[in-house]
C-alpha cells in the first residue's frame, strides 16, 4: 500500500504523541480577555475594522485583508473592544497589532451567519465565501487558503492533496481531527474540489495513525464520492512538507522558483479541510482551531479546541496546568517550533501545538565543533541540499554561493541538525541566512523600484523645464514682434 | 585553380559573406543598445538613494561619472562599503574603503512629515527623487513610506522644519516556504 523509499531521506523520529491523544478533543473556555492577532501567523497583517469601545459579536469581521496574501480576522468572542495595540505574539516578528476584546459572557454570533449552498454557489463565489471567512492553512503557515484555491483554479485539472502526513514529533491535532471529524475532513475535500476546480483529492495519511485511517476509511464511504481516495505513507519526518509531499504522492517534483499550483498541484491541511467544512455548514468564520497542548510540564496533554485570541495559559489551564517546572514554551513541533516569549502570547491560526517542555524534554545544551565534512545532513536532507557546502557558504556570508547551494530550498526542517554529530545548529544558520537573503531581494526590489521612479521623475522635471523654455521664448517672440 | 568544381562552392561562400555582412552591418546600426552597458552594470549595483552624497544628482548620473573615469568608487555612503567592493570586482579595481569626506554608512532611514506642522508650501514635492511625497498646495503632504528612499533631499527645502528622518516602521521578511 506504500513504499517507504518513496520518501527522500529524512528520519525516523519518536513521536510523543500518544499522551495528548488519551482522549478525545475538548473545547477550552472562552477567555474573558481574548486578544486577537491581526497578523495570523504567514507575516501579513490585516486592517482593523473596529475601534475601542466596539461591540462585537462571535464572527465579526475586525480585520480587513487589504491584498490576496492576508487573512481577514474575526472576533471569537462576543464583548466588547478594549484596545488595538501592539502585543507580545506567536509570530515570527514576536509581536505584532492585536484587539483585545472584553468577554461580555452572552456568546451571541454576528446576525446573519448561515449555512452556505456550497454545491449550487460558482466556484469563485465560494472561494469569495472562503476568502471572507479568512480561512488560513492551519498547517503551520497560516496562508490564505483562499489565495491558493483561487490559483489553482486557473488551471484545468489540478491534483488536490489533503495532508494529513503530521509528521512532526509532539503534534497530534490533525491525528484527533480525523479521528473526530473526519466526515468534515471529507466534506471539506469536497468543497475545495468544487472551489478550486480540482479534477481528484487524495487525502495523504502516514500509516502510523491506524484509527484516523479507519476513520477516514468509513467518512469516504459514507461520502461515496469517486474522486476522493486515501493513500498511505511511511511515517517519516518530514512526509508532511508540502513540496516533498507533493512529490510523493502524485510523482511530480515541483521545480523549485515555482509553486505547487503552476504545477498543477494543491496542498491543503486536513484542519484547514475541516475549517472550510465547519464554514459551509454553520456560516461562522474562522474562529477556532484545534491545539495540541503536550509535554511533560503539562499535566494532562490534551487536544483543546482554542478560540483565537485565547492566551496560551488558558489552555495550559485546561489541560492540568503546569507541573514540574517547565524550562520552555515552544509554539509548534519539536523540529520547526519557536520558543515562546510567554504565556500571555495569543493562539493564532499558525499555532498547531504548545509544548511545555521540562528539561527532560529538552536536548542538553550543545557544543558546536567543526564540520568534519562527514555528509550525514546531505543523507537525510528532504530538499536533497547539502548541507556541510550551504553552511560554508552562509559562513563566508556569500549571497552567490548561497543561490547556487540552493538556500530558497530549504524548508527548515531541522533534520541536519539532528543528526550532525558535530552538533552544529545548521537550521538556525539556514534560517538566519534566509531572512538575511529575504532582505537583500525586498532591497534589490526596492531599489528597481527607486531607479523607475527616480527616472520618471527626471523626466518629468525635464519636459517641465523644456515646456518652460518653449513658453518663454514665444513670448519673447511676441515681445519682439508687438511693438512694431 | 581551375577546377570547375571549386565555383560553387565560391559562389555560397561569397553569398554568405555577403549576406551575413550585411545583415551585421544593420544590426549595428540599427539594434544598437540605447544605453552604454556598463553605466548600467554600475547603476544596478548602486542603492538607488538618490542622495546625491556623492556629489552627482543621483544614482545614475554617478553610475555615468564612474564610467567615465570621473569619479572614483568609494563615494556611496549608503552603499557602504559592500557596494565599494561589488564595483571594484565589476571595474577589476583595487578594493578599499569608503571615503569618509563623502559621510558615513547608516542604517535606512525614511522621511516622516509632521502633519500637525506642516503648511502644504508643496516645497518638498519637487526635492523629492522618487515622487514619494503626496501633496498640494495648502493641503497637507505626507510620505509613501514604501518609496522612500531616505536621501534627506526634502529636508532643506521645508521651511518649518516639519519634516524629520526616522527609522522605518519594522516590516517582517517576506515569510520562507510553507512547511507542514
Amino acid at each position: 500500500m506504500f513504499d517507504r523509499r518513496e520518501f527522500p531521506s529524512g528520519l525516523q523520529l519518536v513521536p510523543h504523541k500518544a499522551a495528548a491523544l488519551e482522549r478525545a478533543i475538548f473545547e477550552a473556555p472562552a477567555p474573558t480577555l481574548a486578544t486577537v492577532a491581526l497578523e495570523q501567523g504567514n507575516g501579513r497583517e490585516a486592517r482593523p475594522t473596529v475601534s475601542a469601545g466596539d461591540r462585537v459579536r462571535v464572527g465579526t469581521l475586525i480585520g480587513r485583508a487589504m491584498d490576496e496574501g492576508t487573512v481577514a480576522v474575526h472576533a471569537s468572542i462576543a464583548g466588547i473592544v478594549r484596545a488595538i495595540e501592539v502585543r507580545e505574539t506567536a509570530s515570527r516578528a514576536g509581536q505584532g497589532l492585536c484587539i483585545v476584546i472584553e468577554n461580555d459572557g452572552s456568546d451571541q454570533n454576528e446576525p446573519g451567519l448561515e449555512m452556505v449552498e456550497w454545491d449550487s454557489l460558482s466556484p469563485e463565489m465560494l472561494v469569495d465565501r472562503i476568502r471572507a471567512a479568512g480561512i488560513a492553512g492551519l498547517g503551520g503557515a497560516a496562508f490564505p487558503t483562499a489565495a491558493k484555491l483561487a490559483a489553482a483554479s486557473r488551471r484545468p485539472a489540478t491534483h488536490l492533496v489533503l495532508n494529513g502526513a503530521e509528521c512532526e514529533p509532539w503534534i497530534c491535532c490533525d491525528d484527533a481531527l480525523m479521528r473526530e471529524r473526519a466526515a468534515d475532513v471529507v466534506l471539506g475535500g469536497q468543497v475545495m474540489l468544487r472551489a478550486s476546480g480540482a479534477a481528484r483529492c487524495t487525502i495523504a495519511v502516514e500509516d502510523d495513525k491506524p484509527e484516523a485511517i479507519a476513520a477516514l476509511e468509513s467518512a469516504l464511504a459514507a461520502a461515496a464520492d469517486p474522486r476522493l481516495e486515501l493513500r498511505l505513507l511511511g511515517a517519516t519526518y518530514p512526509a508532511g512538507a508540502e513540496r516533498q509531499l507533493l512529490a510523493v504522492v502524485t510523482g511530480t517534483e515541483i521545480p523549485h522558483d515555482a509553486y505547487p499550483t503552476d504545477v498543477g498541484l494543491l496542498c491543503q491541511n486536513v484542519g484547514t479541510a475541516a475549517a472550510v467544512a465547519s464554514l459551509v455548514r454553520t456560516g461562522m468564520p474562522a474562529t477556532r482551531r484545534v491545539v495540541t497542548v503536550t509535554g511533560s510540564g503539562v499535566g494532562r496533554p490534551g487536544n483543546v479546541e482554542a478560540r483565537y485570541g485565547t492566551p496560551i495559559a488558558d489552555l495550559v489551564a485546561a489541560c492540568g496546568g503546569y507541573r514540574s517546572d517547565p524550562r520552555r514554551l515552544i509554539a509548534g513541533g519539536s523540529m520547526t517550533g519557536r520558543a515562546l516569549p510567554c504565556d500571555a502570547v495569543p493562539v493564532t491560526q499558525a499555532v498547531n501545538c504548545i509544548i511545555a517542555a521540562t528539561a527532560e524534554d529538552l536536548s542538553p545544551p550543545r557544543r558546536e565543533m567543526p564540520c568534519i565534512r562527514c555528509g550525514d545532513c546531505a543523507g537525510v536532507c528532504p530538499a536533497g541540499l547539502l548541507p556541510q557546502s550551504l553552511l560554508r557558504a552562509a559562513g563566508a556570508d556569500d549571497a552567490e554561493l548561497l543561490e547556487t547551494f540552493g538556500l530558497a530550498d530549504c524548508i527548515e526542517c531541522g533534520c541536519c541538525d539532528y543528526v550532525c554529530p558535530s552538533q552544529i545548529p545548521l537550521t538556525a544558520r539556514f534560517r538566519s541566512a534566509r531572512a538575511a537573503r529575504a532582505l537583500r531581494l525586498d532591497e534589490q526590489r526596492r531599489a528597481a523600484e527607486a531607479r523607475e521612479r527616480y527616472a520618471r521623475h527626471e523626466r518629468r522635471l525635464a519636459e517641465a523645464a523644456a515646456a518652460e523654455r518653449e513658453a518663454f521664448e514665444a513670448a519673447r517672440r511676441r515681445a519682439r514682434g508687438g511693438p512694431e | 585553380m581551375s577546377d570547375p568544381s571549386l565555383v560553387p562552392a565560391m559562389l555560397v561562400a561569397a553569398g554568405l559573406a555577403v549576406t551575413v555582412g550585411s545583415a551585421l552591418g544593420w544590426a549595428a546600426v540599427r539594434l544598437r543598445p540605447n544605453a552604454d552597458p556598463l553605466v548600467e552594470r554600475i547603476d544596478a549595483l548602486l542603492p538607488q538613494t538618490q542622495c546625491g552624497q556623492c556629489r552627482h544628482p543621483g544614482c545614475r548620473p554617478y553610475a555615468e561619472a564612474v564610467a567615465r573615469g570621473d569619479a572614483e568608487i568609494d563615494q556611496c555612503p549608503p552603499g557602504g562599503d559592500a557596494t565599494v567592493r561589488a564595483l571594484a570586482e565589476l571595474l577589476g579595481r583595487e578594493p578599499r574603503s569608503l571615503d569618509p569626506a563623502f559621510g558615513v554608512t547608516a542604517p535606512r532611514q525614511v522621511a516622516v512629515i509632521d502633519e500637525a506642522r506642516c503648511i502644504g508650501c508643496a516645497l518638498c514635492l519637487p526635492a523629492c527623487p522618487v515622487d514619494a511625497i503626496v501633496g498640494a498646495p495648502r493641503f497637507v503632504h505626507t510620505v509613501i513610506e514604501q518609496q522612500c528612499t531616505g536621501c534627506a533631499l526634502c529636508l532643506p527645502p521645508c521651511p518649518v522644519d516639519c519634516i524629520e528622518l526616522r527609522a522605518p516602521r519594522a516590516a517582517e521578511p517576506p515569510g520562507g516556504r510553507r512547511a507542514a
